[in-house]
């Protein structure tokens, strides 16, 4: 059997829709993959789901490993690790990536675990290079690329020795590129080979809602932090996105204070976002907060605090409290875009 | 009919309390100035542990791989009703990445033996990876619920639990034994029990008896541990050997992922406007961004 040994990407899929990190994925995995001259492929596992094979190729994909088969129709982590450990066993691909999902984080670290890969979490940034490293030169590498420890430094992270190298990313962070729907590639097809202690946990009941929040969709975000100062000033943050048409966004320090629920949460452990306009109140601005959203297009920064981080990346700085600030900018709009 | 878990804890710094005293003229954080904390989702973890115990009985073991300081976390473990605690700690344990970790944990966990349930918190706040867990039940070859919200019930040889997922829940059964990883949010730890306490304060290390016996020379070091150990207060400290581990496996040479570099952040904007928080200017920044087409 031939090896198919280049990027791979794990095209995650619920009830037959990809998931969208899976095609951001794709889109930054061809760039990686034209890098090191090597092939993109996809790892495609549920049931029935043949279809989404040709929207794959469309992101840049060169091959499909299809794993289709009806136990595999829920995302169950013993089965779904099989099959992706003994592939990678096969192949050994240089560069392997998941979505930092809650399916990707579960699923990845056993993995990466099983076949001895390096693997890193939450990465912002992934590139290939050159490295010497102790006097040893190591050819084409991964640099995966993190904030770390309390948000004042930025990691890169390698796995010199090992034959895969892993990265978890979350939605958002990587670019999605137009779909070439021209684009052909080959679908490999695999056979599924699996028994009773695949399924030492079985799934009972699924809930999923409606997402409330759509935060990378939104032009407008208005995010509180935890210079909001309590809860109850939260409402001026919702007040403020409300009249300007935007979505609400919040720091992780706002989240963890329980100001709003963690899906509003703007950064690395939360959602990436690019709107036009980001508007950052009562926020320090910490590493891993920009890393979330540094590149709108337009940030205003509102905070007490004259030196705080985020007015170095705010085009825009309001020195001054939000809870005066706020209702004073809602009145000044609601006049001008009469 | 009882069930016998083992909580996996890590001692963390405070990495969501830094302030000015801690950060290096170079605007870097001073890690060893940090104040650590009992790891937030281990907390959780520990607390469904001790509830599985109240309501079916068994023993709670609680682990730690880390410095000698980390005995604090064990220590407290012991307040709030840990049946025994041991420390893992050697210096060829040092700078394991996530794998290394979880293979450490994996042989101590072995060492314990005829365990039910392995509990560890989701991630912890000084890495963010929620990588050990998966790759501690991996190493042990036993099933994995993680970002688990509650535990319903243990009945028949099966975990009952709710997990936590992208927008949504899942309950899910595991066959016994089986890794649960906690969410910070799944169960308010309990206090410190005051009589434990008083009970468990002398409780101690060997590390720790040796660093006394430094400080004062009529410090009598044999004596003490001796009777700690006869009190049951000796914290146990593993080794490499202790738990059989291969040493090629563990801390940095067991490390597959290496720091290559670390850069400070260097921070810019093209343009940088700044406006008083007065209506005159307030008005100004509106009219720009309407200039722009910002909004609408």
């Amino acid at each position: 059997m031939e090896r198919i040994s280049g990027v791979w990407v794990f095209a995650e899929q619920e009830d037959g829709h990809l998931h969208d990190v899976g095609l951001e994925l794709l889109s930054k995995g061809r760039r990686l993959a034209n890098q090191l001259a090597a092939p993109l492929a996809a790892v495609l596992i549920g049931h029935q789901v043949r279809n989404l094979v040709p929207t794959l190729y469309s992101y840049g994909a060169d091959d499909v490993f299809l794993a289709d088969d009806e136990r595999l129709q829920h995302c169950l982590t013993l089965p779904y690790a099989k099959v992706l450990i003994q592939l990678v066993k096969l192949h050994e691909p240089r560069v392997m990536l998941f979505g930092a999902t809650s399916i990707g984080r579960d699923l990845a670290p056993r993995v990466a675990s099983n076949t001895r890969s390096g693997m890193t979490a939450d990465c912002t940034d992934l590139q290939i290079s050159d490295v010497t490293q102790r006097g040893q030169l190591y050819k084409n590498l991964l640099l995966q690329i993190r904030p770390a420890f309390g948000g004042n430094i930025i990691a890169t992270i390698i796995s010199p020795n090992s034959k895969t190298q892993m990265a978890t990313v979350r939605e958002g962070v990587m670019k999605m590129e137009k779909a070439d729907n021209g684009r052909q590639g080959q679908v490999i097809d695999l056979d599924v080979d699996l028994s009773e202690e695949d399924f030492a946990v079985e799934l009972l009941e699924r809930y999923k809602e409606k997402p409330r929040v759509n935060l990378k969709a939104a032009d407008i975000v208005v995010s509180g932090g935890y210079g909001v100062g309590k809860k109850e000033n939260f409402h001026l943050i919702e007040e403020l996105a409300r009249v300007l048409g935007g979505e609400i966004g919040a720091s992780r320090a706002a989240v963890d204070a329980g100001f709003i629920s963690r899906d509003h949460q703007v950064g690395q452990t939360g959602t990436t976002v690019r709107p036009k306009l980001y508007i950052a109140c009562g926020i320090s601005g910490a590493i891993q907060h920009r890393a979330g959203m540094s590149e709108s297009k337009k940030i205003i920064a509102i905070n007490k605090n004259p030196n705080a981080p985020i007015f170095d990346i705010a085009h825009y700085g309001i020195v001054g409290d939000v809870a005066e600030v706020i209702p004073r900018l809602i009145e000044v709009y609601k006049q001008r875009s009469r | 009919m009882p069930y016998n878990s083992v909580v996996c804890v890590k001692q963390v710094p405070d990495t969501s309390n830094i302030s000015g005293q801690v950060m290096k003229p170079d605007g870097t954080v001073n890690r060893s100035k940090l104040p650590t904390i009992f790891n937030p989702d281990d907390l959780a973890a520990l607390e469904l542990a001790l509830q599985v115990k109240d309501t079916y009985g068994g023993k709670v073991t609680v682990i730690t791989m880390g410095p000698p300081p980390a005995a604090e976390v064990l220590r407290q473990s012991l307040y709030m009703g840990a049946d025994d605690v041991v420390l893992i700690s050697d210096r060829r344990f040092a700078a394991a990445d996530t794998l290394a970790t979880g293979y450490a944990l994996s042989m101590a966990v072995r060492k314990i033996g005829d365990v039910d349930l392995v509990f560890c918190g989701r991630q912890a706040i000084d890495g963010d990876t929620a990588q050990v867990g998966p790759q501690l039940a991996e190493k042990l070859g036993i099933p994995q619920v993680t970002y688990t919200e509650k535990i319903e019930k243990v009945e028949d040889g099966w975990l009952y639990a709710k997990r936590k997922i992208d927008g949504g829940f899942e309950r899910v059964r595991a066959k016994l034994p089986v890794l649960v990883t906690v969410f910070g949010d799944a169960a308010v730890p309990r206090p410190f029990n005051a009589k434990l306490i008083m009970e468990k304060k002398r409780a101690k290390s060997q590390f720790e008896l040796e660093r006394m016996s430094e400080d004062n020379p009529f410090y009598y070091f044999y004596n003490d541990l001796h009777n700690l150990e006869q009190r049951g207060l000796l914290i146990s400290t593993w080794t490499v050997e202790d738990i059989k581990a291969e040493e090629e496996k563990c801390g940095l040479k067991g490390s597959p992922t290496q720091v290559y570099k670390v850069e400070n952040v260097v921070l810019a904007s093209a343009e940088r406007k700044r406006y008083e928080p007065t209506k005159a200017d307030l008005e100004k920044l509106i009219d720009e961004l309407m200039t722009d087409h910002i909004f609408g």
